[in-house]
């Protein structure tokens, strides 16, 4: 990039904040996607709104691309820059701006962390839900342009659930302002929601508006095995169909399950051909009860060993054994590939079959676990991407997962995204008219196609 | 110099473990450089791409990435914490020392590492010589940390608040030690380390007492050298492997059951590195193992070996323990430290992140002391917030930069090494 351009992003954020040497483009031109990276011509760090505004302006005048980015932890390349772009951190924007325990909504700027943000929220005696897996370190902002799920999402929902409104900046510099402060808004178009999982393509965020709720007062958790897959997933239809709505309800497939007993020494029962996690919380008397019957629905399903956590430590246990299933998948091999094509809840039962399937077909190792509630499993390919043969068959396999999950009535991506990775499939979920309808949209938006390009509508 | 061909030819022999990097960004919460300064390329996820983009010959800038890959503590969180089980501290020092043999050695780290660590009775004899003169241009500032600074204005020294060197190091205090096992029926050896014996022999009396008292035989040589891990984190392979020949040498003359440090710092390198990184002569191999295989932190030994249990608080000052990098992370020993604090029937206040590094990294604290200095704040903060009297590590290295860092704050918390509580517990009870 010339020095001149250069000159003027650093005359906006200052010279520490501007990043132009071959090391440090080349650390922001990946994210955690298995794609290649793309090399960015600057990285830019606004600290301020006011600097963040005439950043985007400054891109747009340039008509330079721009690839906003939190903690770089996208699983679909939504956060890889477009050659000759610029990537504007978030990370100097991190400040928790309000949290207001009366009113139940907290502001905070695109940079917040998502766990340091929900032990801020705990620490006051409410509830942030939204838990994604890489909660250590991602950011709310990218959180919400990703629309991010998590463990909680049957009973809780995802994080577009609790986004109240976004501040962002247009490319032309000026401040959009959409939703409110209150539960209730109808302003004007939705243009919040239209924001949510736009993956930086449609604006870049500035403040974000949260809902924040009481925590549930008491929970318990429970493991169960099974004889098969199909047996758990039977489980977990009855357990809904029974008007129950657990707060967790976690799958885990025979490999799985010896990989992280292999990994941590548990004593998880490695003879299971599955595993539900499950977890119920609310009232402690509706706890008890649902309890309960839960433990009576796992029997009548035949749910061989069925271990209750009497307390704190039993129930860390069982939620480690969760929280171990990548890190013990993601050793066993170089690569590993994790996706989240996502189908209606009844429909687990039939991708699991699917899975199994896939895996014997093109001779690869998957593990499966997932979301059995909200019907999001994580199938996770182990592979070595540089083994060219075994990985034109991870292609292909991850094509057939993609069109088997939407034969079953399902969705690309159930937290993900559709980054660079998903693109190419988004006019099998929708069709040709959808696209072109998103294409147009952004073209008048977005006049100069700077926004975050190539991401979900190609 | 080799050119830039040869040099990707050289990392993409790790291809095989920078390939495990899934780049998730895990490491971004628990890297304490990147707490601090929020860039990628100080995080390891973003140094193990910077190797990979040498190894791929996508980068051009060798010196650009060497710079980036030297600012790192190697405190070893990340690895301690990394989901895909990456083995980073093997990369990087594997890394250092492929850059060092590509740009070679400062004539600085040439002349401390070749000129004095690897000549140890030069070594001694300079810094005998140092610690005569020192009183000539440094001053104290803390009496009671014992911290001092610079008279005038140094370059080198900058605004640190330093421990100066001990008027008599161990090796005088102690030449040597050859004592048979006694009612403990055990005999160990005892490797000093370089910084108890130049700048807190203290600790190591207090651990020779401790080893009398318990009757544990003890074998000291009259030669030791430095462990070799500032030889290593600067990719110096030939003088780390000339200092594990040396000592696997002394250190074999005679018999013991287990060889214990009281330094975290040498102990992780006996254990982890010496096995991985030696390079020297392949006779020594099977000696190393055996040596590293039985190699124990001091406390580790009083509390798993001797059994040594928590005894009930007999008033005095409020500990509160810093877990230094290379015993938590590596080694994984967190509860014998603080069981010996106990065992020494001192009050325990347990300080919040007491698992995140302290900052000094070493050479890391010579080459970049700023940020040095603001992760050190950090921890000396943390440790005034529990309201401790006593700062209590395992690790002499610690020692020395949370003085530093307390020293500054003058924080009247007094800085000790937990085996120091415990020798003058037994001491009070006669």
């Amino acid at each position: 990039m010339n020095t001149s351009i250069i000159k003027e992003f650093a005359a906006v954020v200052g010279d520490d904040n501007v990043m132009a040497s071959e090391t440090d483009r080349h650390a922001y031109s990946y994210d955690a996607a298995v794609l290649n990276s793309v090399m960015p011509a600057l990285v830019v760090r606004p600290e301020n709104s006011e600097t963040l505004g005439k950043t985007v302006k400054l891109c747009n005048d340039h008509g330079l691309p721009l690839t906003v980015r939190g903690a770089g932890t996208n699983l679909s390349g939504g956060t890889i820059p477009h050659p000759g772009g610029v990537v504007v951190l978030t990370n100097g924007l991190n400040r928790i701006l309000e949290i207001n325990a009366e009113d139940m909504y907290a502001v905070v700027e695109p940079g917040v962390v998502t766990a340091k943000f929900a032990s801020a929220v705990a620490a006051l005696g409410l509830f942030y839900p939204p838990d994604p897996g890489s909660q250590a370190v991602s950011t709310l902002g990218g959180n919400v342009a990703e629309n991010a799920g998590g463990l909680r999402g049957l009973k809780y929902g995802v994080t577009k659930d609790y986004v109240m409104g976004i501040d962002f900046w247009d490319v032309n510099g000026n401040l959009i302002k959409t939703g409110s402060r209150t539960v209730k808004c109808v302003s004007g178009y939705n243009l919040t929601g239209l924001m949510v999982a736009s993956e930086g393509t449609l604006g870049v965020f500035d403040k974000i508006i949260l809902k924040i709720i009481p925590p549930p007062k008491a929970a318990r958790s429970m493991m169960a095995t099974f004889a098969s897959m199909q047996a758990a997933s039977e489980t977990v239809a009855a357990i809904i169909a029974a008007k129950i709505v657990p707060a967790t309800l976690e799958i885990m497939d025979n490999f799985t399950i010896r990989t992280v007993e292999n990994f941590r020494h548990a004593g998880l029962p490695t003879e299971a051909a599955a595993l539900l996690l499950i977890e119920v919380d609310g009232h402690p008397a509706q706890v008890a009860d649902e309890a309960a019957l839960v433990e009576q629905i796992c029997r009548e399903h035949g749910a061989g060993e069925l271990k209750v956590a009497r307390d704190a430590a039993e129930r860390d246990a069982v939620w480690q054994a969760r929280r171990d299933a990548l890190p013990a998948l993601a050793k066993l091999r170089p690569t590993c590939v994790l996706e989240d094509a996502t189908v209606p809840r009844s429909k687990i039962p039939a991708m699991i079959k699917v899975l199994e399937d896939i895996s014997r077909r093109y001779q690869l190792t998957i593990g499966t676990f997932g979301h059995a509630g909200d019907g999001n499993l994580h199938p996770t390919i182990l592979t070595d991407r540089r083994d060219t043969k075994e990985w034109q068959r991870v292609e292909k396999a991850i094509d057939e997962i993609f069109n088997r999950a939407l034969e079953l009535g399902g969705t690309l991506s159930g937290e993900h995204g559709i980054g660079l990775a998903k693109a190419k499939y988004m006019v099998l979920e929708t069709n040709r008219g959808t696209l072109d309808y998103c294409r147009r949209m952004k073209s008048v938006l977005d006049p100069k196609g700077i926004l975050n390009p190539g991401k979900i509508i190609g | 110099m080799a050119d830039l061909h040869q040099l990707a030819q050289m990392f993409r022999e790790l291809d095989d473990q920078l390939v495990s990097c899934m780049r998730c960004g895990m490491c971004q919460a628990v890297c304490p450089v990147f707490a601090q300064t929020g860039r990628e390329t100080d995080v390891t996820r973003g140094k193990l791409a910077l190797l990979d983009g040498l190894a791929r010959e996508m980068l051009t800038d060798a010196a650009g990435v060497n710079d980036k890959l030297n600012r790192c503590l190697l405190c070893g969180t990340c690895q301690a914490n990394c989901p895909s089980g990456v083995r980073v501290m093997d990369i990087f020092l594997k890394a250092r020392a492929i850059m060092t043999g590509y740009f070679g050695l400062s004539g600085t780290k040439k002349a401390i590492f070749r000129g004095m660590l690897a000549n140890p009775r030069l070594f001694n004899a300079l810094t005998g010589m140092g610690a005569t003169f020192q009183g000539l241009f440094t001053k104290k500032v803390d009496d009671m940390l014992g911290s001092s600074c610079a008279r005038f204005n140094s370059p080198l020294v900058g605004d640190r608040h330093f421990k100066t060197l001990a008027a008599t190091p161990l090796h005088k205090l102690v030449p040597e030690l050859d004592t048979p096992a006694g009612a403990s029926g055990i005999r160990v050896a005892f490797f000093t380390g370089c910084v108890i014996d130049k700048i807190f022999p203290r600790v190591g009396q207090a651990a020779l007492e401790v080893l009398a008292r318990k009757g544990v035989g003890v074998f000291l040589p009259a030669q030791q050298a430095c462990c070799g891990i500032p030889a290593l984190s600067s990719g110096d392979q030939a003088t780390f492997d000339k200092l594990v020949a040396m000592n696997v040498q002394w250190f074999t003359a005679r018999e013991f059951d287990y060889l214990l440090t009281s330094c975290a710092t040498c102990t992780s390198t006996i254990k982890e590195l010496w096995p991985r990184m030696f390079k020297g002569d392949p006779a020594l191999g099977a000696a190393i193992k055996e040596l590293a295989g039985r190699t124990m932190d001091i406390s580790q030994f009083l509390v798993d070996v001797l059994g040594v249990t928590e005894a009930p608080a007999a008033g005095g000052g409020k500990v509160t323990y810093h877990d230094p990098c290379h015993l938590k992370n590596g080694l994984g020993i967190t509860a014998q430290p603080r069981t010996l604090i106990k065992a020494a029937g001192c009050a325990y206040t347990e300080m919040r992140e007491a698992g995140s590094c302290c900052g000094c990294g070493g050479s890391f604290n010579v080459a970049h002391y700023e940020l040095s200095k603001k992760i050190g704040s950090r921890k000396a903060q943390n440790i005034m917030d529990a309201g401790a009297d006593i700062l209590a590590t395992s690790c002499p290295a610690c020692m020395l930069h949370i003085t530093d860092m307390l020293s500054h704050k003058q924080a009247g918390i007094k800085v000790k090494h937990v085996i120091e509580l415990y020798a003058d517990s037994m001491k009070n009870q006669g």
